[in-house]
């Protein structure tokens, strides 16, 4: 099994995913896009487990701990966006300067 | 740490005539005789702290620590009768050098005679002092003062080594000084009291070159071992002994107030009379004597200091003589006692300088007995006429007649009146001076034996004066005098009796019992001992002392003339000389005191002033520019400079570095995604 197909698409969702962060302003798009490098992530972690025939299959059991933790992430995520929508009506992620000096 | 020294269980003493007795060593009794001295300290500081809670005020625990030392000192003195104790117990409290200080108790025939002297006498004048101190205002102070007073006595006497010799030694000087200056109030008393304390400061330097200079020698400050010395004929020792024998003299005549050292010890009469007392019969006075006793063998053997023996026998007799006749002239009661003290003691000291031991101490045993007595008699006139001038008494032999009775028997026990004590003890002195005069103490012996014939006769003379005037014809003070409370005469009723019986304890030729009781010691004396009453120089003696109260009689007797009539008794030329004490005391202060104060004051200001004041303003001003220099130079423009830049830098750092902070998420993850390719290109290359 060729290894190669995997990691070119694993690249190519973290690199759409990293695109997405850093352009997107709404603030569900950024975090739809975190979402997708997870993925990537995912992918080659799976892909890298199968390769080499871990018999503990650590890279599959791992990549279901990611999911795990990506899945709270999103949920705490999309609360604060929820929150930070109804307080100031926009989930645009240039306007919050809150953390400012 | 502790090490415990035991001498000589079993020692042998040819006492007399190679005649060997066998000393024990005394058993549990004076294995504890440490108790002795410590007793009345340890109670000292309870008077001090819990006195004034007590109900007595404190004068319990006093008359506890005195019955102690008295029961004590009475059952050695028995036990030292029948067997004779030689015991010498120390503790080691430092080493220096090659040197052992210690504190030790020495129970031998002259330390237990001191114990008991001090213990009898003591309890007599404690119990006495409660009738006659009550009401006095530091009357809890007096007894932790008095008990201090003993206490230090006893340190003094029990001390084996010559180092603790000078601590009880300073001792009692400092429970002195506090007595003397009892009545603080009235400065004349405080002039007494500094008297006192420097007189015998004064003659204490010579106390401690004779210790160093034994000390050194024998390479150990224990008497033992100086006695050793002694009977081993150390020719080291016999090199500095003269200098060691007379410089330990001058110590003794501190204490004993010997001519010309005697001028404290009539000063000393402003303190309350029971301590007047104590101090003239038991303690302090007693000390110098206790000191030549302790130190015998290197007067009396022939290899050693026997040239300081006639100094200390023309010392003595000088003060006999002319303390003796200054007694005559004096009005204050007290003040003719402590005159008479003064001439008792040369009396002693002319006795150890003819080389007797047992006469020397024997005459101190007794006159501690009759001495005491007197002196409580006439606190016990002062108390009940309240003054201390004879002129101001007369006739009280009616109104207080224990007083009377027992002043009676301690005078002529004093003037040496047989039976009474005073006649053996002195007749004992006679002796041994004569015997003196005929071996090998020459013509120096010859006149002080006969300045000893005249002593007594003025002994009797001035003892019979002050009986008359002060207990017979007509009562001239204010007031009626009333006999004294009870507490106070059964003392003087206690004291009369030994005053009366105690010479019965060494009668040559009959019972000489005394004489082995006190040459109870390490080495034998080798002192000379009558063997027979002498009866011609008995019988001078008892003349003398007879003609003397007759001659009292002629003229202060009661049925004479009036009292202006006999106070005119002057003898032109000798009578201002004695009533100015020889000019000793203006010698003393403006021959030393004066010129040595000005010109001393004026040099200690001037140097104050210039040298001490100058190296303090020095110092002060250097210290100044030091100061100056450090907060201008090092702390102004060195230290705040480097805090202030770093303190800026801090400052403008931070100013920079807070324009990265935008709060915009997106700059944030750039330069994170930015950092992260940063890392991965570096390792590519260079890991």
């Amino acid at each position: 099994m060729t290894l190669n197909p995997f990691l070119v698409l694993a690249s190519l969702l973290f690199s759409i995913g990293v695109y997405g962060v850093l352009v997107r302003r709404n603030a569900v798009l950024v975090l739809l896009s975190v979402e997708l490098m997870l993925t990537a992530v995912n992918i080659n972690l799976v892909a890298f487990g199968a390769h080499i025939q871990d018999t503990l299959a650590s890279g599959q059991v791992f990549a279901l701990f990611v999911l795990t933790v990506a899945a709270a992430e999103v949920g705490i995520g999309l609360a604060i966006v929820l929150l930070i929508f109804r307080n100031r009506s926009s989930a645009n992620v240039d306007e919050l300067d809150l953390m400012k000096w | 740490m502790t090490t415990l020294h035991l001498f000589a269980s079993q020692l042998l003493l040819a006492a007399e005539e190679g005649k060997a007795v066998e000393l024990s060593d005394g058993g549990v009794l004076a294995e504890f005789a440490w108790l002795i001295p410590v007793v009345p300290l340890v109670l000292m500081f309870g008077i001090v702290f819990f006195g004034k809670r007590l109900p007595f005020k404190g004068w319990e625990l006093a008359e506890l620590s005195m019955a102690f030392v008295a029961v004590y000192g009475v059952a050695l003195f028995a036990m030292n009768a029948s067997e004779g104790i030689y015991y010498e117990g120390s503790v080691e409290i430092a080493t220096i050098g090659s040197y052992v200080i210690e504190w030790g108790w020495i129970v031998d025939g002259l330390s237990i005679m001191m114990y008991a002297v001090v213990g009898v006498v003591g309890l007599a004048v404690f119990t006495y002092a409660k009738g006659y101190m009550e009401g006095d205002v530091r009357f809890t102070w007096f007894f932790a003062a008095f008990t201090l007073f003993a206490g230090a006595m006893l340190v003094l006497v029990s001390s084996p080594n010559m180092i603790q010799l000078i601590v009880g030694w300073e001792l009692v000087g400092v429970a002195s000084y506090l007595l003397i200056g009892h009545y603080w109030e009235d400065h004349a008393n405080n002039a007494a009291a500094i008297k006192a304390f420097i007189t015998n400061k004064v003659a204490d330097v010579g106390l401690f070159i004779g210790v160093i200079i034994a000390g050194v020698t024998v390479g150990s400050f224990r008497f033992s071992d100086l006695l050793g010395a002694i009977e081993a004929a150390d020719s080291a020792l016999v090199d500095v002994a003269f200098w060691a024998g007379l410089a330990l003299f001058i110590g003794a005549m501190g204490k004993s107030a010997q001519f010309p050292f005697h001028v404290w010890l009539p000063d000393a009469m402003a303190g309350p009379t029971p301590v007047s007392s104590l101090m003239h019969a038991a303690t302090m006075v007693t000390a110098g004597v206790y000191l030549i006793g302790r130190v015998f063998p290197l007067y009396h053997d022939a290899l050693f200091a026997v040239d300081v023996k006639t100094i200390i026998i023309v010392v003595g007799a000088a003060t006999l003589l002319l303390t003796g006749l200054i007694a005559l002239v004096q009005n204050d009661i007290k003040k003719v006692l402590a005159y008479s003290t003064l001439s008792q003691l040369g009396y002693m000291t002319a006795a150890m300088g003819a080389g007797a031991y047992t006469a020397g101490l024997f005459h101190l045993f007794t006159h501690a007995y009759f001495k005491a007595l007197l002196f409580l008699g006439a606190g016990s006139v002062i108390h009940a006429v309240h003054s201390n001038d004879m002129s101001d008494m007369g006739g009280l032999r009616k109104s207080m007649p224990y007083t009377y009775w027992t002043f009676l028997v301690g005078s002529l026990a004093l003037a040496g009146i047989f039976p009474l004590a005073g006649f053996w003890s002195k007749d004992e002195i006679l002796a041994s001076i004569s015997y003196d005069a005929s071996h090998g103490g020459g013509t120096v012996a010859t006149v002080v034996l006969v300045i000893a014939i005249v002593g007594a006769f003025i002994t009797a003379f001035y003892m019979a004066r002050a009986v008359y005037l002060t207990f017979f014809g007509e009562y001239k003070g204010e007031g009626h005098p009333h006999e004294s409370p009870r507490i106070m005469t059964y003392p003087l009723v206690g004291l009369g009796v030994l005053a009366a019986i105690a010479g019965f304890a060494n009668m040559p030729g009959i019972f000489t019992g005394f004489t082995d009781w006190v040459g109870a010691r390490l080495i034998p004396m080798g002192d000379h001992h009558a063997e027979s009453i002498d009866f011609v120089l008995a019988g001078i003696g008892l003349a003398v002392a007879l003609a003397g109260i007759g001659l009292g009689t002629r003229i202060w007797g009661p049925d004479r003339e009036t009292q202006e009539a006999r106070d005119t008794f002057r003898i032109a030329g000798l009578y201002p000389l004695l009533e100015r004490k020889y000019y000793i005391d203006d010698l003393y202060l403006y021959g030393i005191v004066g010129p040595t104060k000005g010109p001393l004051a004026r040099a200690a200001d001037w140097s104050n002033t210039y040298i001490i004041d100058g190296v303090v303003n020095a110092f002060g001003a250097a210290a100044r520019l030091l100061a100056r220099v450090v907060y201008g130079g090092l702390d102004q423009r060195g230290i705040d400079l480097a805090i202030n830049a770093v303190g800026a830098g801090t400052g403008e750092v931070g100013e920079g570095l807070r324009h990265a902070q935008t709060g915009k998420v997106q700059q944030y993850a750039a330069a994170l995604f930015v950092g992260a390719v940063l890392l991965v290109v570096g390792f590519l290359i260079f890991g």
